[in-house]
């Protein structure tokens, strides 16, 4: 299995993790104040109070946020794209998505899918240089996030400008119309919060104050060398997932 | 050490290109016309960014998605009331007989229009999509005169930046000459194939194709032509703005 350099994070990684952290949760935060404004979603073109909706979200109507909510959206979301490109871009030329992201083709095989598949359940923690590098689970996550659930919520976003859509119409038709791209903008926003809150479970679980420094600082406190014995007494770990 | 001073000095190179070319990019935008009256603050950044982008990226002239008259909505939510003044009330008692409207500004010749006059040029129709800012949305017919039409036959000057429009309330916003001279910018006196119902903004309304619902302005009583909107209310551009609202609702 591949290890990961002296440094477990790159600094651009570091940077733009960073930078994303505080983004996207400007994002959550005026998303949801957008959305109370009307908690209804619909399917198709058009929808409103008296025709059918997809799905009533328990909440109430509450106005009076999506003024400021929209405004830090957009703010937020500039940031968001610009920071994502750098390192989406960075990426694919420093061979970061290659070396740490790209499962190996064996990992996809029937057999060792399932049994991370069932380590992943057990909680089973790898070894040695099991450790040190993303399991086929991760991979697949951390990818579909980048290359799938991102660029989803970015054209989702963009198919509800009428001005924009006014230049690229296929950008809302080939979603359905103009509240189907509200709707699955929502359900997309809803998969990566759900994607967040296992994130941030299983660095807890991984140790947090060690894999919070190792994004801030670049290094875990677990090093390569040390003796199988020290291995043994911290079990303070990483563990599978962070 | 010398690793050091490398770093300081190519973060300091860094910042002063960075200062230096926001610096020419201010003075650029605000040449080409690439930032918004409501610019100020600290959401100012992404309302000009959004607004520049757009403005830079995009095609003056592209069109709003236009749809079959069997894709129209079943419900046309509105938001907001009537004008409670006097002088609107009276002018709807009276089927808007003595309504005009004031064209004034940096025009050639500053006129006023009856909704006859009105109904006189070419009228358009078209069948847009409209959305709230708050997230629901229809499809109507709307029918009017081009804003362009009407611009030209007053005849607007050169220098003119932005074109203002006052209801009979206290509300009021602009658009851009972009917007404005838009071949979908309709002053709307007819929705669905009936003459514009009240709480739709009679007896003449905005259409902006392009842009959310909230910026389509209602009840329409005058427009002015300016190549600034600094002495108007808080000088945003709109009211959106003094409300909390982008001023540009392209989005």
């Amino acid at each position: 299995m591949r290890v990961l350099d002296s440094s477990r994070h790159s600094v651009l990684v570091r940077i733009t993790h960073w930078i994303h952290t505080v983004s996207f949760f400007a994002l959550l935060v005026s998303g949801i104040a957008i959305l109370i404004a009307h908690p209804r979603l619909y399917w198709g073109e058009t929808g409103a109070v008296g025709a059918p909706a997809l799905l009533d979200l328990p909440i109430p109507f509450t106005f009076g946020q999506s003024g400021w909510g929209r405004s830090l959206h957009f703010l937020s979301a500039w940031v968001s794209v610009l920071n994502g490109s750098l390192y989406a871009i960075a990426g694919l030329f420093d061979q970061h998505f290659r070396t740490h992201l790209l499962p190996a083709r064996a990992d996809l095989a029937w057999r060792p899918f399932r049994q991370a598949v069932a380590d992943h359940v057990r909680f089973t923690r790898p070894g040695g240089d099991g450790s040190r590098s993303y399991n086929v689970l991760q991979r697949l996550a951390y990818l579909a996030v980048v290359f799938v659930l991102f660029p989803l919520m970015i054209a989702t976003g963009l198919a509800m400008s009428p001005a924009i859509t006014s230049v690229v119409p296929e950008l809302v038709t080939i979603f359905g119309g103009q509240q189907s791209a509200r709707t699955i903008h929502f359900f997309v926003a809803s998969f990566l919060v759900l994607f967040l809150l296992v994130h941030i479970a299983m660095v807890c679980r991984a140790g947090f104050g060690d894999r919070v420094r190792a994004m801030i600082t670049g290094h875990s406190a677990v090093k390569e060398g040390r003796s199988r014995k020290e291995r043994h007494e911290r079990p303070a770990f990483p563990a599978t997932a962070d | 050490m010398s690793d050091l001073l490398s770093r300081r000095q190519l973060i300091r190179a860094g910042l002063v290109a960075t200062a230096g070319a926001s610096g020419l990019g201010a003075v650029l935008a605000g040449r080409y016309g690439l930032v918004p009256p409501d610019h100020g603050g600290i959401y100012g950044a992404g309302e000009t960014l959004t607004y520049a982008a757009q403005r830079l990226l995009m095609s003056h002239h592209s069109l709003a998605r236009e749809f079959t008259r069997r894709q129209i909505s079943t419900v046309f939510p509105v938001n907001g009331e009537p004008p409670e003044n006097e002088g609107y009330r009276r002018q709807l008692a009276d089927g808007f007989r003595d309504w005009r409207l004031a064209v004034d500004g940096l025009v050639a010749r500053p006129s006023s229009f009856s909704l006859a006059d009105l109904r006189r040029f070419p009228s358009r129709s078209q069948i847009t999509h409209q959305a709230c800012e708050e997230g629901w949305s229809f499809i109507a017919e709307w029918t009017g005169v081009l804003l362009s039409d009407v611009l030209n036959v007053v005849g607007i000057r050169a220098d003119a930046r932005y074109v203002v429009f006052f209801p009979f309330d206290d509300s009021w916003d602009s658009l851009d000459m972009p917007d404005a001279w838009h071949p979908q910018t309709l002053l709307a006196y007819g929705m669905n194939g009936q003459d514009l119902p009240t709480p739709h903004g009679a007896p003449l309304r905005l259409r902006v194709a392009r842009q959310l619902g909230y910026k389509s302005i209602k009840y329409l009583s005058r427009i002015t032509v300016t190549n600034t909107v600094k002495n108007i209310g808080q000088g945003l551009g709109s009211v959106s703005p003094e409300q909390g609202y982008s001023w540009y609702a392209g989005i």
